[in-house]
This record gives C-alpha cells, sequence and structure tokens, in this order.
C-alpha cells in the first residue's frame, strides 16, 4: 500500500444560505495510492457531493481536503481545473462522449485543457484506444459504438493524461450484465497496474471488485478508515 | 504561433505551491469553438439566416444606392444638360398653336442660348427617295427616308459636322431653292459620296440637288437618316405650316432657366402652348433615389439584424441547454469557467461572422444583378463589404453574451447527471 493520495478530514458541505441542507457531514476519509474503493449507498445519500469534493469540482464549506499532501481548499479555481486536468481521470454513467466528434477527437479532448502540445495528441489517442481494444474504431462517430464501447473510449478519455486517481460515477450503470463484467474486467487490470480507483456505485456487484467498501447515508460516512 | 491565452483574473491566489493552472492555447479553444459550429452545419446555417438577410439587405441598400446616384451623375451629362426641346403642347385645347418661323430669331436673344434651330418634319406620303433616274432592276435604287426642313441654326444647335459640301442657309430658304443635304446614312444608302459633280436626287418626282453631306449630329440622331430641305421649300412645295419643334443648345447650367423663359418669348400671350423637355434637376433625383430605397431597405437591413441577433442568442442558449453534459464533461477535463463562457462567446461570435460573409457575399451578388439588368456600372464602398463581417461578430459576440454566462454558471456535477 502506497502513501495517502486522499485524505478527508471532518469535510462538511452545506446548500441553500438561508436554512441549507447539510449534504455531507463531517466526512473523514483516506484512500491510499493504488487502492481501489468503492463508494455507496442510495440516491440522495451525499454521493454526488462527495464526488464533487474528491473531483476537485467543488470546495468544503469545513474540514480539509488534502489530494496528493496538496490543501484544495487553498487552490484557486484555475489550479483546481489543473488538477482535474492532469491528475484527475473520470468516467461517468452517461458516457459523456460529444456525439458529432470522431472517437479518436473525443480522446483527444482530454488534453486540450491540460496545456499539452498538439504535438502527438493524435497519437497519443490512439495508443490509449488501442489499450482498451479499440484501434480499429478511432475514426467512427460514437453514434456507432455499442454502450460498452463508448465506455472503454470514455475509460480511454481518462487515461490519456495518465491521472493519479480514476473517479468513476456509476460506471455500469447504462450496462447490461455482460458489459458491465468486461469494464469491471478493464477496472480490474488498470488496479493490478497500481492506478488508484474510486468508485462511485448503487450496484452491489460492482462494489464487490472493490479492495474496500465505504457506505454514506444521509451525508454520513460509514465503515470509512 | 500559438499564445496561451491568459484567463487568470488578477485576485487569483498565486501559483507558489506548485500546482500549475489549467489552461487552453488560443488555436485549441478556436478549434473547440468551430467544432461546435460544424456539430450540425444545417442548423448553423438556419441560425444565421437572420443575420445574413439584415447584413446582405445593408450591403445591397449602401451598394444599389452608390450605383444609383453614380448612374444619374453618369447620365446628367454635358450634353442632356444643355439641350432643351420646345414643341407644341399637345393637352392643350382650343385653336390650335404653332411654332413660329422666327423662333430661333426669338430665342436667340435670350440670355444662354448657344443655338437654337428649328425642325420640321415633312409628309411626303409614299414618295420614296432616290439618287437615279434609272429604274435597274438589278438593285434598289428607291429608299423610303425621313425628309425634314431645318432652319440654318439647327445644324449648330445639334452640333453637326459637315462631311463635305455644305450647309443650308437663309439664302437657299428665302429662294426655296431645290437644295437637300444628307445625313451620312441616307448618302451611304443612296450612294453618293461626293458633292462636287452636283448630285441630284429625286423625292417622289421633284429633283433636288445634294449640296452637302453631314459627318455626324451630337443629338437627334434621326438625321443620320435623313433627307434635310430648307424651310423655304417645305413651305412652298410641301405647305408646312409650322415648325415641328424648335431645338435649343444652351450654355451649362442655363437649361433650367431658358426652359421657363422659352415659351414667353416664343408667346408672351400664351406660353402654355409649348411643350418644354428639358433635362431633369440631377439633385432632386438623387434625394429621390435615396429617400425610396435606402430608408425602406436600411430599416429592413436594420430589424433584419435585430431578428437575426436575437435567433443567434435563441439558439444559443438551446445549444448550452442540450450540451449540459458537455460543459460538466469540459468542466471535468479541466475547464473553468472562463473557458466555457468563451467557448460559447466564440461560437456565436463565429456564427456572426458566418452571416456577415455570407450576407457581404449575398448583398454584393444583388448589386452586380440589378446593374447588370440596368446595365449600371455596379459601386460598393471597399469598407461595406469589408465591415459586414466584423458587424457580424459583434452581433454574435453580444447575442452570445447571455447563454455564455448561463453556460459557465452551471454546476458541473449537476450537468453531469443530466444526462448526455
Amino acid at each position: 500500500m502506497g502513501a495517502e493520495l486522499i485524505v478527508l478530514d471532518g469535510v462538511t458541505r452545506r446548500y441553500g444560505a438561508a436554512s441549507p441542507v447539510v449534504a455531507l457531514r463531517g466526512a473523514n476519509l483516506r484512500v491510499c495510492s493504488g487502492e481501489w474503493l468503492a463508494i455507496v449507498g442510495p440516491s440522495g445519500s451525499g454521493k454526488s457531493t462527495l464526488l464533487n469534493i474528491i473531483g476537485c469540482l467543488d470546495r468544503p464549506d469545513g474540514g480539509t481536503y488534502h489530494f496528493d499532501g496538496i490543501d484544495v481548499a487553498a487552490l484557486s479555481d484555475r489550479q483546481r481545473a489543473g488538477l482535474r486536468s492532469r491528475r484527475l481521470g473520470f468516467v461517468f454513467q452517461a458516457f459523456h462522449l460529444l456525439a458529432h466528434r470522431t472517437v479518436a477527437e473525443n480522446v483527444m479532448l482530454a488534453e486540450v485543457y491540460g496545456l499539452r502540445p498538439r504535438a502527438g495528441r493524435r497519437e497519443r489517442a490512439l495508443a490509449a484506444l488501442a489499450a482498451m481494444g479499440l484501434g480499429d474504431r478511432a475514426d467512427y462517430l460514437p453514434t456507432r459504438l455499442s454502450g460498452g464501447e463508448r465506455q472503454r473510449v470514455a475509460i480511454a478519455r481518462s487515461l490519456v493524461n495518465e491521472p493519479a486517481l480514476l473517479l468513476c460515477d456509476e460506471p455500469t450503470g447504462n450496462l447490461d450484465s455482460q458489459t458491465t463484467a468486461t469494464i469491471l474486467e478493464i477496472l480490474g487490470d488498470l488496479h493490478d497496474r497500481g492506478l488508484t480507483i474510486v468508485t462511485i456505485t448503487h450496484e452491489p456487484e460492482v462494489a464487490a471488485r472493490a479492495q474496500r467498501r465505504v457506505r454514506i447515508v444521509d451525508g454520513e460516512l460509514r465503515g470509512a478508515a | 504561433m500559438i499564445s496561451v491565452i491568459s484567463l487568470r483574473r488578477s485576485d487569483t491566489a498565486p501559483t507558489d505551491d506548485g500546482v500549475p493552472p489549467a489552461g487552453m492555447t488560443a488555436r485549441d479553444l478556436l478549434d473547440e469553438a468551430v467544432a461546435g459550429l460544424f456539430a450540425r452545419p444545417g442548423r448553423t446555417l438556419l441560425t444565421v439566416l437572420g443575420t445574413v438577410i439584415g447584413l446582405g439587405a445593408l450591403v445591397a441598400t449602401l451598394g444599389l444606392s452608390l450605383t444609383a446616384s453614380n448612374r444619374i451623375v453618369g447620365r446628367f451629362d454635358e450634353l442632356s444638360a444643355t439641350q432643351i426641346t420646345i414643341t407644341v403642347n399637345p393637352a392643350e385645347s382650343g385653336p390650335a398653336r404653332e411654332v413660329p418661323w422666327d423662333a430661333p430669331e426669338r430665342l436667340g436673344r435670350l440670355n444662354g442660348v448657344v443655338a437654337a434651330g428649328n425642325l420640321s418634319e415633312i409628309d411626303v406620303g409614299d414618295a420614296l427617295v432616290s439618287a437615279s433616274p434609272i429604274n435597274d432592276p438589278q438593285r434598289r435604287t428607291e429608299f423610303k427616308l425621313g425628309v425634314v426642313a431645318a432652319s440654318p441654326e439647327l445644324f449648330t444647335a445639334v452640333r453637326a459636322r459637315l462631311r463635305t459640301g455644305r450647309l443650308l442657309d437663309d439664302g437657299l430658304s428665302a429662294r426655296a431653292e431645290p437644295v437637300v443635304v444628307l445625313g451620312p446614312n441616307a448618302a451611304t444608302q443612296l450612294g453618293i459620296g461626293r458633292v462636287d459633280h452636283l448630285p441630284t436626287i429625286s423625292i417622289g418626282e421633284e429633283r433636288f440637288t445634294v449640296i452637302g453631306i453631314l459627318d455626324g449630329v451630337e443629338r437627334r440622331f434621326d438625321l443620320l437618316s435623313a433627307v434635310i430641305v430648307t424651310e423655304g421649300t417645305a413651305r412652298s412645295l410641301y405647305q408646312v405650316r409650322s415648325p415641328t419643334s424648335v431645338i435649343v443648345d444652351t450654355e451649362l447650367g442655363a437649361a433650367p432657366l431658358l426652359a421657363q423663359q422659352s415659351p414667353l418669348a416664343l408667346d408672351p400671350t400664351d406660353p402654355a402652348g409649348f411643350q418644354i423637355a428639358s433635362p431633369e434637376q440631377p439633385q432632386r433625383v438623387r434625394e429621390a433615389v435615396r429617400g425610396d430605397l435606402d430608408v425602406l431597405f436600411l430599416m429592413l437591413g436594420g430589424v433584419s439584424l435585430l431578428v437575426g441577433a436575437i435567433g443567434i442568442a435563441n439558439v444559443t442558449l438551446v445549444s448550452v441547454m442540450e450540451r449540459v453534459g458537455e460543459i460538466g464533461l469540459r468542466r471535468a477535463l479541466g475547464a473553468t469557467r472562463r473557458h466555457i463562457a468563451m467557448q460559447f462567446l466564440l461560437e456565436s461570435a463565429a456564427m456572426g461572422v458566418l452571416g456577415g460573409i455570407l450576407g457581404a457575399s449575398g448583398g454584393l451578388l444583388v448589386v452586380v444583378g440589378v446593374s447588370l439588368h440596368q446595365t449600371w456600372t455596379p459601386m460598393v464602398h471597399p469598407a461595406v463589404p469589408l465591415l459586414a463581417p466584423l458587424v457580424g461578430g459583434i452581433i454574435g459576440l453580444l447575442a452570445g453574451l447571455y447563454p455564455a454566462l448561463r453556460a459557465a454558471r452551471l454546476e458541473p456535477v449537476e450537468a453531469l447527471r443530466a444526462g448526455t
């Protein structure tokens, strides 16, 4: 087990000013480098908020969040965006591929906001696609791909920047059981090669693949270290 | 050359803790905006239609008004500005009025008249003009030619040039001598090129000696194909009671005033009996053109531009709502709110520029097409088509402000959860 990559200490997030709704109360969480953690919980339990915070898309109201030793709350908007671009990979339930751009262009999009050079961008995207077994689909439009293939494109996109953390939000929510198995296979493979993965899910079989599970209920983390 | 757009605000926290901020090269920003534009080319074209029509109407209006006023300036040349033609007013009832035979003398006294000459059209019935007394069956020798009588001053008034021989004078007219001057086309038809051997022609049964051949005239081009006799001949032989019209060559700028004075000079008791054809006032025509065309079409263009701007704003807003997922994704990939706002702003500005280019092209085609049809010279101020894309871009930028702000304000995770 490597160093601590994610450290949440008493993280609180409220919404609304007059009568605030507490979405996350005093969450403590530690995720080590190379670990695969699953966060499970029913909808409305604060999973999105936690994803927001871990994914550096939002700042906590209280408590501290250190990502790889960096105090995220102290960063500017642009720095947090830079962190997302360079250190974090996202995989979503709805894939979020741009329908009018080819598969390769969709993967190349991951480099746009990180100021990586244009030279070699397509080659890097093609390599990531090839690693997902999609080398022959590079010039297809996403609409021609199956759900499983689309999610593999999304994973390729999330890996182009060689992130320290892969954040998966219900990665198999739109997939059938067979395709779910394929995607989980890929995630397992990535984990074996040392990638830190945090999966947010309500599906027990997906959670079962992770090394460690924490539950979130009504904004409170249970079973967390 | 790729430059890094600095999207940093002055109050942003310093970067001394070693976390490099997100950024986007200008080239990438442009690529993303253009890709958004061409994702749905059909919709983009429909969106910019209002701007195309608006800017097209503006370019066409400005071009056509310049073309039209140039046409008027071109028509208002020295020749037509120095001519008035006086005829009897046919609309006038009562006893028949006549142009007096001494009209050249009466008008010659007016200030600004260079020359005034009578022109009388003669009805010779079916009489044909022939140069040869022999009826040659092999070729045509008899022609139907116009026969007119001219006072000596007419040749000056129409600025006639003499090719050979001499012109009619008062003496020939007073004696009603049987002499003619031929227009150049009439002379060619009759086969007469020289007058030194005194060729003769016949008009019906009457014989005339050709004493001169014209080389050309600058007005009244019907004289080129005419046989011109003296006024004395017209009176005695053809019983012409009065001249048909008086052609007046004026000094530059004198025509409008002479048009008012001439009827009084010809008949002080009844000046309304004459009809004066004088050049129109150029300023008035130009004002009319401006009044009719410009106001209407500039208004049309302005309204179209407004509608076009609303169209761009509307579609960009719809597009923001449709692309909520894309916006969330871009945020997750490292885009800041500013990056999102700038992309949508650039997209709507690019739509405006596209509308400007298409509109300017369409407007120019209209100007050229109308000019071709009217045989005018198309004229457009060079800045007009060049400014159209700029104006379009500004309109697009303004139209995109609100949608871009809406896009930037979206919360990324909600956007990502919202679906595609």
